[in-house]
């Protein structure tokens, strides 16, 4: 007898939409909120597919803060730690993975520590240091501290993608001449862009999205970064959705374009016995 | 960028000798080693000398060793009783549901099907997003009086008036969990997927041969097969899971009346707005204890079952 319906893969169909729809709807969401008009956003029942859509809220985000000012800042403050964050994890990296020498291994063991215990313990005696560095309410306070959070875990990262490149490799450029620095710029660095660029991505998104220690150095409106910010918004009694929704979506944008390019290199590496959530 | 054999007898590795290449190693290594000293160790130490301080930012003239004090304090504050148990619920639940969702996920995303990669990035995404900003989608989904989860159940005529989801402590705990849970499937999802990747295909073959089927397959090859993968990552996602606040930092904030504080967040709150950082400092020591205790017996008890399976 001819089977009619093949009932596992429609089952698996159901299970995989169904999910994907449970994925994906907090994020339709919070778009269709940002693009209502206020009246829509509050009557029910609701509208499910906005009938005007408006930018109103996007406006008026500009015009109730410093929302440009925001969004520079943490442009600057990601981009710079990222950047930090990747020069000195591929230095560190590097000779992680292809020398063996003493202390190697409590040198990564040290770095794996970092990543498993509650860091708020440290917020309170990094307050008083920035304190100290009077680094408070400036930029570099952030950069600084994110670069040197993002140092333990972009570092493994970093060995585990110099691992994967036979030494052969630098030894052939070696040969022919280049000296150890030579080789790395011109042979390696080719073959590792796409494990570089995943890399400065994952630091670039951690700093952009950070909250608590920003809301602990930062309290000026020019230093301000945009989860700060959007805390402020929280904190008022009544929280503004329109231009709460706008901020958020906002704020995903840059998030989202890097994580499309990078998606497929982010995942083999946080596959690489990584840990980070 | 697979490792590819070496040819044999030219591997330079054992050429690079630590007398030779001793300052460059050193060179290269220390802005790593001195930064995250500097920043992340020192800090540390300090945090966890000042459990035994009175250290308040209020009164920083009167800096002393008060001994167990801080700990006192905090074990009996009824907020760390609760903010204790609202924890046990909040790791348990989010990492069963988790799990379970996340290698159902996985084992269905293991064969190839056109737009394979498509779905993935989409259902994968949400992981990329802070858990302040997805904290903040939720509280709206939940708002009480115009929130989309209220405006799906009534449609459904599963309730008849909203409910005040994170205003009404009762409900507050379990709403926080569901949205930790759809925001860790996807972490799993990944993990085991990758796990699912590297069982070898001879496996399912020689399987095949045998007659066995499918839950025989699943029972009998892929699950032994990537259990290490679940039990390690689980561990660490118990880890992970207490030391993070910001779900419900943007949800909740601990409230309504501290119902929903879990440890990491009542430490929090300590500090952003009670600014005793020695109370503050004693509640991670004691959450570092914890995760300490737990992994150990975690690894015991795993270690155990695996004795008892092959």
């Amino acid at each position: 007898m001819r089977k009619l319906v093949n009932w596992p893969l429609l089952a698996k169909v159901i299970f995989l939409g169904g999910f994907l729809v449970f994925s994906i709807f907090p994020l339709y969401w919070i778009l269709i909120t940002s693009l209502k008009p206020r009246e829509d956003m509050f009557t029910f029942p609701l509208k499910y597919w906005p009938e005007t859509i408006t930018f109103e809220n996007y406006v008026n985000i500009f015009e109730i803060s410093n929302f440009g000012v925001y969004i520079f800042n943490s442009l600057i403050v990601a981009t710079t730690a990222g950047l930090l964050s990747l020069v000195i994890a591929m230095l560190g990296g590097y000779v992680l993975a292809r020398f063996r020498f003493m202390g190697k291994n409590q040198v990564i063991f040290a770095f794996f520590i970092t990543q498993m215990i509650p860091i708020f313990i440290a917020l309170a005696p990094l307050y008083l240091l920035m304190s100290n560095l009077e680094l408070l309410n400036r930029l570099p306070s952030l950069f600084l501290i994110y670069t040197v959070m993002m140092i333990p875990f972009c570092t493994v990262i970093m060995k585990s993608f110099f691992e994967r490149i036979p030494p052969s490799l630098e030894e052939a450029a070696m040969i022919d001449g280049c000296s150890r620095i030579g080789a790395l710029f011109k042979v390696i660095f080719p073959v590792m862009l796409p494990g570089i660029a995943a890399t400065f991505i994952f630091a670039f998104v951690q700093c952009w999205n950070e909250l608590f220690l920003a809301i602990m150095f930062i309290d000026k409106e020019e230093a301000k970064t945009i989860p700060v910010a959007m805390n402020s918004f929280i904190t008022k009694f009544d929280i503004d959705w329109g231009a709460m929704s706008a901020a958020t979506v906002i704020s995903v944008i840059p998030t989202l374009i890097l994580f499309a390019v990078g998606q497929k290199y982010i995942v083999e590496g946080m596959t690489q016995g990584s840990i980070k959530g | 960028m697979k490792p590819q054999p070496q040819p044999k007898g030219i591997s330079i590795l054992p050429a690079f000798k630590i007398h030779k290449h001793g300052l460059y190693i050193f060179l290269s290594l220390l802005p790593a080693i001195l930064l995250v000293s500097i920043f992340i160790y020192y800090p540390l130490v300090k945090g966890a000398v000042m459990a035994f301080q009175s250290y308040s930012l209020f009164d920083l003239t009167n800096i002393e060793f008060i001994g167990l004090q801080n700990f006192k304090e905090v074990i009996s504050n009824p907020g760390f009783v609760r903010a204790s148990v609202n924890s046990f619920y909040w790791i348990f639940f989010s990492l069963i549901f988790q799990l379970s969702i996340g290698f159902f996920v996985a084992l269905l995303l293991k064969k190839r099907f056109k737009g394979r990669g498509v779905y993935q990035a989409l259902v994968f995404f949400p992981w990329a997003m802070s858990g302040f900003l997805i904290g903040i989608i939720w509280r709206w989904m939940y708002n009480g009086q115009s929130g989309v989860i209220n405006d799906l159940l009534i449609r459904m005529n599963i309730i008849d008036t909203q409910i005040p989801f994170l205003s009404e402590p009762n409900w507050a705990m379990v709403s926080v969990i569901i949205a930790n849970i759809w925001y860790g499937i996807t972490f799993f999802a990944i993990m085991i997927l990758a796990a699912l990747q590297s069982v070898p295909e001879e496996l399912y073959e020689a399987a095949k041969i045998d007659g066995a089927n499918k839950l025989q397959e699943l029972l009998k090859i892929t699950i032994p097969f990537i259990l290490p993968t679940i039990i390690v990552t689980a561990l660490l996602r118990v880890i992970w899971i207490l030391n993070f606040p910001d779900l419900i930092y943007a949800m909740t904030n601990g409230g309504p009346a501290g119902s929903t504080h879990i440890l990491s967040t009542f430490m929090l709150e300590k500090i952003i707005y009670g600014q005793d950082y020695g109370q503050a400092a004693a509640i991670g020591i004691i959450i570092i204890l914890l995760l300490m205790v737990f992994s150990i017996f975690y690894l015991m008890a795993t270690k155990f079952n695996k004795a008892g399976d092959f």
